[in-house]
């Protein structure tokens, strides 16, 4: 039986079948895609797109933001959980474990700046330092900082490669699919910071009670994914 | 006008530290059973004293200066101050010794529920008794307390801080490359660590023995599970775990642990076995522990050493949702 809604207010250590972290937004299809691989009937998450827990005989489903995941994972709302790489470099303090490359959602962490601008290396050489625009200053601030550069960072929420283009910043720190936004844009890779994709994730006390159940998933996830 | 408190600190109300001194309360008793005296260290110390011990451990987040210009620090746990303690106060005494506490300490950490700047902790020390009869001790007191405070489901997570790097010196893994698995497998990266592992050139065998074995966990056949995939060097590598669970079935606490071959604690002070506890209504890590039989000999008195901490905090929280889980069931 498929039950869905947000009844389901069980805590994750109640027993019962085990609660995944599913990513809406670009991770959603390649997620529902796995798990129908595996055997899970995503059927309820499919068509119902407003309910947000779905329950399967070996899996409960809740959907939510891909930067969310690890803040349920970590808390233990959820048992395990899918989302990007991205999402677990700027958090990188939550305390999960990382068990299985997905090879799905695959994307890179880049620096790009305006094509054959140099502005990039000249503030930095004549200003101390390089002007960037990201959604992800942590990940950006810790870049930088392991290459030995102090850019003055600039946290935007929307679309980043407005930055460059009108004066606000030299370059900026994004994540690159296919590269098209970039070149739209009039953008070009200068450096690649971290290639990304999904990746399941555990919560730190699941993995011990839970072991035999997660390490099941895990091994039919790998078995799919080819990993 | 607000009057804020720092982040990462709470005021306490009555309703919660009743409860909470009721928890005090049975975990001293718990202690005290098996002859655990309470001790009570100053909550701020010399930093340099601090540092003797953890210089590996937590480091001490929070210094200042004193009247006289020295530089003090809130103690990040109480396992260090009780080593200075013993050596201090206890120098022409003879082993073993053995003292509990109930104490504040602090951690510049993330505040989130029940893990706070400033928070308590409430755990022992036995300090004399040696492998594995030591480690069994403490593992059956700790097993005492959370039964005491009716965490019944609580589970000890049991590993050993060398086992890992021991499999490494076992296939010759030096360097650059060594660290970068260390850092790995302290951040719970298992994907990092299989890349890394990957980029050795080892082979087959050897390769699959790195990634494998930190990846089990279980009851007593965890043991021979590691060993078929690592022959004689898991074994060496694996013999005072095993020595350790031995301990532990003959004290009858064998039951509630869980051998882990990939635990690590954060504290780098830990030498040989190393536990954790976890209750399935939570999360988090309940507290942990382990030996550090090298801390003693830093303040002049090399003595083995083992104690545990629970996160009082935690356990009160774990508690209440145990009790929730329990009137859901019964209902």
């Amino acid at each position: 039986m498929i039950r869905s809604g947000v009844s389901a207010s069980r805590p994750a250590g109640l027993g019962g079948p085990l609660r995944l972290a599913v990513p809406r937004g670009a991770l959603f299809g390649g997620t529902l895609e796995l798990l129908d691989r595996i055997g899970i009937d995503t059927h309820a998450a499919r068509s119902d797109s407003r309910a947000l827990v779905f329950s399967t005989p070996s899996l409960q489903l809740v959907t939510m933001r891909p930067s969310d995941v690890p803040t349920y994972v970590e808390a233990g709302a959820a048992d395990v959980g899918i989302t990007g790489k991205d999402v677990l470099i700027e958090q990188h303090d939550r305390v999960v474990y990382e068990l299985l490359d997905l090879r799905y959602g695959e994307c890179r962490m880049v620096l790009a700046a305006r094509t054959g601008d140099r502005t990039l290396d000249e503030d930095e050489r004549r200003l101390g330092a390089m002007r960037i625009a990201t959604k992800y200053p942590r990940t950006a601030e810790r870049y930088f900082e392991s290459t030995g550069r102090q850019p003055e960072l600039i946290e935007v929420k929307g679309s980043v490669e407005l930055a460059p283009l009108v004066g606000l910043a030299d370059g900026i720190v994004d994540l690159v699919d296919t590269g098209r936004t970039l070149a739209e844009n009039d953008l070009e890779i200068r450096e690649e910071i971290a290639r990304c994709s999904a990746r399941l994730i555990a919560n730190r006390v699941a993995h011990k009670l839970r072991a035999a159940e997660i390490d099941e998933l895990v091994g039919r996830m790998r078995e799919e994914v080819g990993a | 006008m607000t009057h804020p408190i720092p982040p990462g600190t709470r005021d306490i109300l009555s309703d919660e530290l009743r409860e909470l001194r009721r928890l005090e309360a049975t975990l001293r008793e718990v202690f005290e059973r098996f002859g655990y005296g309470e001790v009570a260290t100053p909550t701020i110390e010399y930093h340099d004293v601090l540092a003797r011990g953890d210089e590996l451990g937590a480091p001490a987040a929070y210094r200042f200066f004193d009247e006289r210009g020295e530089l003090l620090a809130m103690r990040s746990d109480m396992t260090i101050p009780i080593a200075r303690l013993v050596a201090e106060r206890f120098a022409t005494d003879d082993p073993p010794f053995r003292f509990a506490y109930l104490g504040r300490a602090y951690r510049a950490i993330r505040p989130q529920r029940g893990q706070m700047r400033e928070f308590m902790q409430a755990g022992l020390e036995l300090i004399g008794p040696d492998a594995p009869d030591g480690t069994a001790e403490v593992v059956e007191v700790l097993s005492a307390a959370l039964d005491a405070v009716g965490l019944t489901r609580a589970v000890i997570g049991l590993g050993d801080a060398d086992l890992y790097r021991q499999l490494l010196d076992e296939v010759g893994v030096t360097g650059d490359a060594r660290q970068a698995i260390a850092e790995r497998l302290a951040s719970h990266d298992l994907v990092g660590l299989e890349a890394e592992i990957h980029s050795l050139g080892l082979g087959a065998p050897e390769r699959e023995m790195l990634v494998r074995v930190p990846a089990i966990r279980g009851g007593a056949e965890a043991l021979a599970e590691a060993r078929e995939l690592g022959g004689a060097a898991v074994e060496r590598a694996t013999a005072r775990l095993a020595a350790t669970y031995e301990a532990l079935q003959q004290r009858g606490v064998a039951g509630r642990v869980r051998l882990d071959l990939g635990l690590l604690r954060d504290l780098g002070y830990y030498t040989g076995a190393i536990v954790e506890v976890y209750d399935p209504a939570v999360g988090h890590v309940l507290g942990g522990g382990g030996r550090y039989d090298e801390v003693m000999g830093r303040f002049g008195r090399p003595l083995p050493a083992a104690g545990f901490a629970l996160y009082l905090e935690r356990l009160h929280i774990a508690q209440t949702e145990e009790e929730r889980i329990a009137g859901e069931g019964s209902s």
